[in-house]
Order: structure tokens, then sequence, then C-alpha cells
């Protein structure tokens, strides 16, 4: 885990150098033609998404699959709305993001990491707690009516490994041995099975939280860079090689691991074709946003995304991380902020870009870790805790607190913050008040958790 | 190994590696029996029928038929052939042009013995890795170089499976440079993998467990008796030695743990970073701890044995060691042999490698994929190369490994190398490693045939990657997309450098398709 920002930022910084020198592949090989798409209406992009397959391999015994089809088909039915959902990975300390400072133990427990109670702004939902001056960007939405607050969510007997406990938040369950992410499974019960952007990841891969057991999902860095080069090949056989990703995904096998090797082989292609008005070919983004976004690697991946939905692309769910790393076990004062900052920030200039595109009304934004940190400091960080903050942001968000802050008084046994409120409940409301799906289909035991109201009604 | 087992132990390890070696044989008999009643289907015969490229003058030929036909794939391989590949697929990083002909004459149990028993330093056969300037690497300094050094030697290696311990190691014990912030700590910790790559785990875990890399990524130098850390004694149980939710520890244990970990410190100096990593023992807590139920003034020695002593640990070690090496677990009996193996040779690693390599199971369970840095330097061995460009570290990085920087500390998920984002970054490793030896298909000087007919030209793709096995049903795919990705009106001087391209593609097609991702 990543827990010091300088080192992160330098060595990101370094890679960033390095993967752009990397980009100048030559422009054009001999024979190779102008790439596609490049300034292609929306409306041709998807006539011409929809018609190159046929073009290519209608006649062809390999056949073709749909998946190019399935997403225009998937868009043509008008805008859906769409769940983004961003992990901050390895335990964000929720007592650093909503700073109980008015809880008379919090100096105690946090005697060098406490924050100055003059900094930052006040939660006006709960006197005691104040947001971080590093979370000015969920404190301007919360400002707004934007932001449903979760001060202290969690579960029951809460499992204090990273990689349990993030498992649970994946797959919405409790549960060691669940294989496919909560929001596959809303994907596999209300999803299509051509259309791959109906769950999209913007790591650098899949997404656990998005794995499917049926239906095709995807994952892409920046929606300009998807693109191909393949020495030696130019028109007129450059075209029949990238469709023959996809037709060779689409053999038959009986082996499960082929299987899923060729499924992601028709998926690459699939995404190819709907992406290519997004890039010039050579990488560059042909989308501009119109609103100034920080200077990170989530506003990056946010200025895309909003470009695809206002471009009509068919998303449902998409998933990301936050900048940086939350495992703070040291030098947690000198780390955390810039990460929470650099996010928070970001969050802010995505939900001003969906407004000035007018379709903030059908995005809703979680933000996430897997767990907080203990309430007592250990020197210099934190170790792993219990409850911690989760955030529900947009304009439909109806703005009220879920749970409340449970106080340091009375700690759980392992001495960490006890729960107010439960991640499955929030995924059941998500479920049911956003995307109108019965969440007993997605989440087990659904009926034992209670709703929050989170949308304005 | 340089063995610390007393000579008893390892005879017994020895009889239980030929144990498990004899029920191998026999699963592969029946093995056998089914894979013949594929080969009975009309099949390809051998051919030698196709023009060596490069040599028809391209003057004025008359004009061939679009889609001549004539040509004939090379044999699908025996199974021989296919165990062959398997072993030097998931005991190295693949083959390289005669390696598989090599294993099956020499036989697997052989080739397991002499992979399991390297002597002395290896060999690094071929060129040394330069830039793509033909500049020496600076491993230790330069950004991505560490990458391509340990790639290198991937490549290059004659022990083969001392190097893919190496990144089994680095996967288990996963520690990453974006926090240890030294390319030269991170080098060093990795010449400590490769030492214990095949010896003793206790010896692994020790070194480990004082190693600064280590000491820095899990906090060992901010674990003081005043204010304890627990991030190292979490893992070293979680994923080092024991696994979460099996009621191996508690969380009273790690933190008993922690305590018995406190001591180690380290300096740190402007402009030097942190330097002098060393035990102090005002630093540690004396008192008495109790762990898994024992008491006592336990200190990180102790910590370290507790661990290994721990009744889960044998358990979590063999499957997790399997699990490397073949997709399903082992059989019960299989699995109490190997803990036998383990803990009777003194938490051995080499006599437990040898016998899951033995293991009929490696050879019958289906395919693994390939991690992508295995497929990389598997790429690089089939067609002759060495490291050349620093590309292939951001490569890695986009195809979803980039050594020295596992995504956390359970390292690489091998359970979801492909998606398709990693995907493209695969065809992105493929397009740099064809693009110094594609044929050319403008060159006025050697123009490439204008009358090879489909059949050839998938023979002709084929060989130039050493012949790999591939499913019959991507074979025929690969055949009609070779007959189908022309126009099927060209004007003559289209003939050849569509032909070219079409060679260049199916290369390409081959090195991206399920078949070669996985083994």
């Amino acid at each position: 885990m990543a827990d010091c920002c300088r080192d992160f930022t330098r060595s990101q910084l370094l890679h960033h150098a390095a993967a752009e020198a990397g980009r100048g592949l030559p422009k054009i090989e001999p024979g190779m033609p102008t790439p596609a798409g490049t300034g292609l209406s929306r409306r041709s992009f998807i006539a011409r998404s929809a018609g190159m397959a046929l073009a290519v391999y209608g006649a062809s015994r390999l056949g073709f699959g749909a998946l190019d089809e399935g997403v225009a088909a998937a868009a043509a039915g008008g805008p859906q709305r769409v769940l983004v959902s961003i992990f901050l990975p390895g335990g964000c300390d929720g007592m650093t993001v909503l700073a109980p400072v008015g809880d008379p133990r919090y100096a105690t427990l946090r005697p060098t990491l406490k924050i100055d109670p003059s900094l930052g702004t006040p939660f006006t939902e709960d006197a005691r707690l104040r947001w971080s001056p590093s979370a000015a960007g969920l404190s301007t939405l919360h400002g707004e009516g934007k932001v449903t607050a979760f001060p202290a969510i969690g579960y029951d007997h809460p499992d204090q490994s990273h990689f349990t406990s993030r498992h649970f938040w994946e797959v919405g369950a409790v549960d060691t041995s669940a294989r496919f992410g909560w929001m596959g499974r809303f994907l596999d019960a209300t999803g299509a099975d051509d259309n791959p952007l109906q769950g999209l990841s913007l790591n650098g891969d899949l997404s656990p939280a998005l794995a499917a057991a049926r239906v095709p999902v995807a994952a892409v860095e920046k929606p300009e860079d998807f693109t191909f080069w393949i020495p030696g090949v130019g028109d007129p056989v450059q075209e029949p090689t990238l469709a023959a990703f996809g037709a060779l995904g689409h053999l038959p096998t009986g082996d499960p691991v082929l299987a899923g090797a060729r499924r992601v082989a028709a998926e690459v292609d699939g995404v190819r074709r709907a992406l290519q008005p997004f890039g010039d070919g050579d990488g560059n983004p042909t989308y501009k946003a119109p609103v100034t976004y920080p200077d990170n690697d989530l506003a990056r991946k946010l200025t895309g995304l909003a470009a695809m939905l206002a471009a009509g692309l068919p998303l449902r769910c998409v998933a990301m991380d936050a900048v940086g790393g939350y495992d703070t076990h040291s030098n947690q004062a000198s780390d955390l902020p810039g990460d929470l900052q650099a996010t928070c920030d970001a969050v802010l200039a995505f939900q001003r870009d969906l407004e000035a595109r007018g379709i903030a009304d059908r995005v809703l934004t979680t933000v996430w870790s897997e767990f907080g940190r203990r309430p007592e400091e250990n020197g210099s960080g934190t170790d792993h805790g219990a409850a911690g903050t989760a955030f529900v942001i947009g304009s439909k968000a109806r703005g009220q607190m879920v749970g409340e802050f449970p106080g340091l008084a009375q700690l759980d046994d392992d001495d960490n913050l006890r729960a107010t409120s439960d991640f499955r409940g929030l995924y059941c409301s998500v479920l049911e008040q956003w995307f109108q799906t019965d969440a007993a289909s997605v989440i087990p035991g659904a009926s034992s958790f209670s709703r929050p109201a989170l949308l304005k009604s | 190994m340089p063995s610390l087992l007393p000579a008893r132990n390892r005879k017994r390890a020895t009889d239980h590696a030929t144990v498990l070696g004899k029920s191998l044989h026999r699963k592969h008999k029946a093995h056998k029996k089914r894979k013949k009643h594929k080969k009975r289907r009309p099949h390809h015969s051998h051919g030698h029928a196709q023009p060596p490229r490069h040599t028809q003058p391209p003057a004025q030929p008359p004009k061939p038929p679009p889609h001549p036909t004539g040509g004939s794939l090379p044999p699908a391989p025996d199974l021989n052939h296919l165990r062959a590949e398997r072993l030097l697929w998931r005991a190295g990083f693949g083959p390289r042009p005669g390696d598989v002909d090599r294993v099956v004459s020499a036989g697997l149990d052989a080739t397991v013995r002499s992979l399991t028993n390297p002597s002395g330093a290896a060999n690094l056969v071929g060129p040394a890795p330069t830039d793509e300037d033909g500049n020496a690497l600076a491993p230790a300094d330069a950004w991505g170089h560490d990458h391509l050094w340990w790639l290198d030697r991937m490549v290059r290696s004659d022990q083969q499976l001392v190097e893919r311990m190496t990144l089994i190691w680095h996967d288990w014990f996963a520690t990453s440079n974006e926090k240890v912030d030294s390319q030269q700590r991170m080098l060093d910790q990795n010449a400590l993998l490769r030492s214990h790559a095949l010896g003793s785990f206790q010896d692994l875990l020790v070194a480990l467990t004082q190693d600064p890399a280590m000491l820095t990524w899990l906090d060992g130098i901010e674990n003081d008796k005043d204010d304890p850390n627990e991030n190292y004694a979490r893992e070293v149980m979680e994923l080092f030695t024991l696994g979460a939710d099996r009621g191996a520890y508690t969380e009273q244990d790690v933190r008993e743990l922690a305590r018995a970990l406190t001591g180690w410190r380290a300096t740190w100096t402007d402009g030097a970073g942190l330097q002098n990593f060393r035990y102090d023992d005002r630093r540690h807590d004396h008192g008495q701890k109790t762990v898994f139920g024992h008491t006592g003034d336990f200190d990180w020695r102790d910590a370290v044995r507790l661990c290994l002593e721990n009744p889960f640990h044998a358990s979590f070690f063999v499957t997790k060691l399997w699990s490397y090496f073949v997709p399903t677990p082992p059989d019960t009996a299989t699995q109490a042999a190997l803990q036998r193996l383990y803990l009777d040779s003194g938490y051995g690693i080499g006599p437990v490698v040898e016998a899951i390599l033995k293991h009929p199971d490696l050879y019958s369970d289906r395919a693994l994929v390939k991690p992508p840095v295995v497929y990389n330097a598997g790429l690089l061995r089939a067609t002759g190369q060495g490291v050349a460009t620093s590309a292939w570290a951001w490569l890695g990085s986009q195809a979803g490994q980039q050594l020295f920087y596992p995504p956390n500390v359970s390292g690489w998920d091998d359970s979801t190398w492909l998606d398709t984002s990693t995907w493209r970054g695969r065809s992105q490793i493929v397009t740099y490693g064809l693009r110094k030896t594609y044929v050319d298909p403008w060159d006025d000087q050697h123009p490439y045939s204008s009358t090879e007919d489909p059949t050839t030209a998938v023979a002709d793709a084929l060989r130039y990657l050493g012949n790999p096995s591939l499913s019959r049903e991507l074979r025929d795919g690969l055949l009609a997309f070779a007959g189908s990705c022309l126009p099927t009106a060209m004007k003559s001087w289209q003939d050849a450098p569509y032909r070219a391209m079409r060679q260049n593609a199916l290369r390409h097609l081959i090195l991206t398709s399920s078949d070669w991702q996985a083994c």
C-alpha cells in the first residue's frame, strides 16, 4: 500500500513521463489508413460501428459477434441512470475526513494527528464534527445539499484484513466465498448480453465490484487511448485484423480458461469500436471538458467519463480508485491530506462538469473505503480500524446524514469505532431508489437491512 | 539448494517425490488414451511444400487466383510435446526454439530434476540487455530499468525455475517500490528472494523479516514498544504464513505478535533517506506476550518460529505454492503428502516444488493464463530476442504487471489477469515484440511472395513462432481469416504487399490469441 504521497507523486510522475515518451508510435505505417473514427459525430459513429461488422465479416464463415451492435442498441434506448463508485484503497481514516473535534476524547486519542479546529469547515449536521481542510470539495457540495454522509459505516463483527473487508464491500455480502461483485450481479440481473460498457472500470484493470457472472463488462484507462497498432499491417488488411480479435474471441471452446480469454478478446473489439470517436488515433482526446479539473489521475478519469456520458454511451456502473493510498500506518499527517484533497477536488470538478453538461440528474457517485482506522493513533499513523466514512454524491442525493457519529467514549472490543449504518443497506437503497431494482435479487439477505433514504423526494 | 537439512530428511524428501512421480505415470496413460482418439480425425500431413520467403522474384508472375490452396499446416503437437510445453511455461518463461524437442527427448522427470537442482550461479545466455539507444541498463537508478533488468534474467537465465520461483516469492511477499522508494533496496530484496528460491522457507522468512525493503514496506521500523505498529504482524500471518479466516489467529494475536516484532529501526538522513537499518533492543518490548496460546518474552525470531510452528502453516504453504502451478486445489491425499514432505524436509521449498512439477495434475488440469511478465519474456524467448528497449517497463504496467510494483501486499491477482485494458496491454507487448522483425510489405529488394495461399501463410506464421500448440478451432479460425482478409480482386502490385501484411497480421493474431495467452 502506498502511504506516502511524496513518493507516490514522484514515481507517478516518472511513470507518466515514461509512458508519454513511449507513446511515440509511428503514426502511419506504409499503407496504413487514417485512424478511423476521427471527428465522427455521435450518430455516425453508432451507424458506423453497427455497420462495420457486416461490411467486414458479414459473409465470412467466422461470423461476427454483435458486441458493438449491442453497444449501439443499448445507447439507442436513451439515457439511463448511472452509478459511479470511487474507492479509497487501504482503509481511509474517517476521523480525518470528518474530524470529531468536539468529542472530549479526540485530543487524547489523536495527540499528534488531531486537526487544528480553526481549519476546515463545520459539518452542519453534527456540531461535534468538522470537515478536514483536505475535504473542502465534499464540504462545498454538502453545503449545496448534494452529499449524503455516512459518518460511521461498516458491518457487525468487522474484519480488519484489507483484503477480506474490501472483498465484503465488493461482493456486497459478509461472505468470503462470494465470487462476483455486487454491481456485477446487478448487471447480471438487469444488463445486456452484448454491451460491455454497462460495467466500466476506469482503473488499469477490472474492479472486482464489477465482476459479473453472465454479462460482459470492460476496463479502459482512458477512452481516447483504446487503439491498436499492428506493425507491418495497413489498409486494407488492418480493419479485418482488428475485427479478427473479435471473431477469434467468439470461437467456441469447452476450456473455461480459453473461454475467458476469448470473451475478453471479443469485448476488446466491441469497446474499441465504441470508443473510436473519443480519440484521434494517437491517444489524444477529441473531447474537452467545460470546466477546469485539478491535475491528477482521478480527475483525468472523471473528465473522460463525463464526456462518455454526455455522448450517450450506455454506461450503468462505473468504478475507479481514488488518488493515492490510504493505508496510513505511518507518516499519516504528511501523507494523507494530499491524496484526500486531490480526490475531493476531482469529485467536486466532476459534479460541476455534469452540471455544465446538463446530465447531473442521472449520475450518482459513491465514495467508500474498506474500513476506517483505529481511533487511537500509533505514534505517526493509525492501524486498521472498523467503521469508516462513505458518501453518496449528486444533484439527486438527499443530502441528509445516515446514521450518526457514535462518539469515542464507547468503542468496540478492539477499541475501534462502532458502525451506525451498514454498507449493505446503502447498496439496497442504491438498487431500489436509484436503479428501481429489487435488491433481494442482488444482495443476499437484503430484507434484513434497513434502507436509508438516499435521494431527494 | 545448499541443503540445511539433515541427510536423513533429504532422503525422505526424495522418496516422496518418487511416490508422487509414480502416480503421475499411471494417470498419464489414461490421458494419452483419450487424446489418441482425437488424432484419428483427418489431419494435415507434414508439409515442407511452401516456398521459402523472399526468394520468389516479383517480376511478372501470371496472376494467381486470389486465394490459392495447396499448402499444409504443421502437424498438431503430440501429448509429449504438449506436456513439455506446459512444463516450460509453468516452471519457467516458455520455450526457446527447440526447447520443447529437447525436453521430450530428455524426458519430463529428468527435466524436472535438472530444474529443481540447479548448480552454481546461473548463466545468462545471449547479448546483455540495453535500452533503445544501446546503453547498458541502470537498474538501481533509472525508472523502469529494474523491470528491464529482471525481465532480461527471465529471458536469458539457464536456471529458469530459480527465476520463476523468485517471481513467485515477489508475489508472495509482495513489496512495492511505491513506498520503499529505493530501487537498490528492491534489488537487494530480489537477490535475497533468488538466493532462497528453492531453499528453506524458514531461512527465507527470517531473512525477509530483517530485510530493509520489507522493514520499510510494512512499517517494521515504525514498530516500537511505546507505539506498536501492527502492519507486519498482521500480514506475516494473513498473507505469508497462515491465511485469513481459517481460525489460525485472532485479533489479539495480531497485537501480541506486533509487540514481539518491536525493536527494528532505521535512521532518516536528508538526502540519503532511510539508512542504517538495525535491531535496537531498547525499542523492543520485553514484556510477556501470548501468541497462539504460548506465553513468553518473545522477540522477532520467536515471532517467525511461532508462525511456522502454528498448525495451520504447512497447509497454507502447500495450498498457496500449489496454486502458482496448478489451478485446481490438490486432492486430500496429495495435500497431505506435500505437507509431510514440507515438514519432514524442514520447511524445504525445493522438494515440494519438485513434487508439484512431477504431479499429473499439472499436466492434466486446465490451462493457466500466463502472468504478463511471463508472457512478455516468453515472447522474447520464442522469437530469439533480448531486452533492447525500455518500453517493456511501461508495457508491463499496461498489461497489469510492473515488476517491483505489485498492486498491494497481497500481490497480483492471478485470477484476473485478463480484461479489456490489460488485453490491450498484451497486444501492445506483441506490437513491440514484432516491430523489429515484421515483414516489410513495401521492400522492393525483398518482396514477399505474391502467390502464398492462406494455409501456407498460417503455417509460415506458426513456424516463425516455433510452432506453438493451438486448438483446432483456433487454427481453423486463423485459416478463415487468412482466406478472407485480402480483397477478392487485387491489382498485381498489391499481391505481394498485401500478403506480407497478412503474414504480419497472422503473427500478431497468434500471439494475442487465447491459446497463446494461456498454457
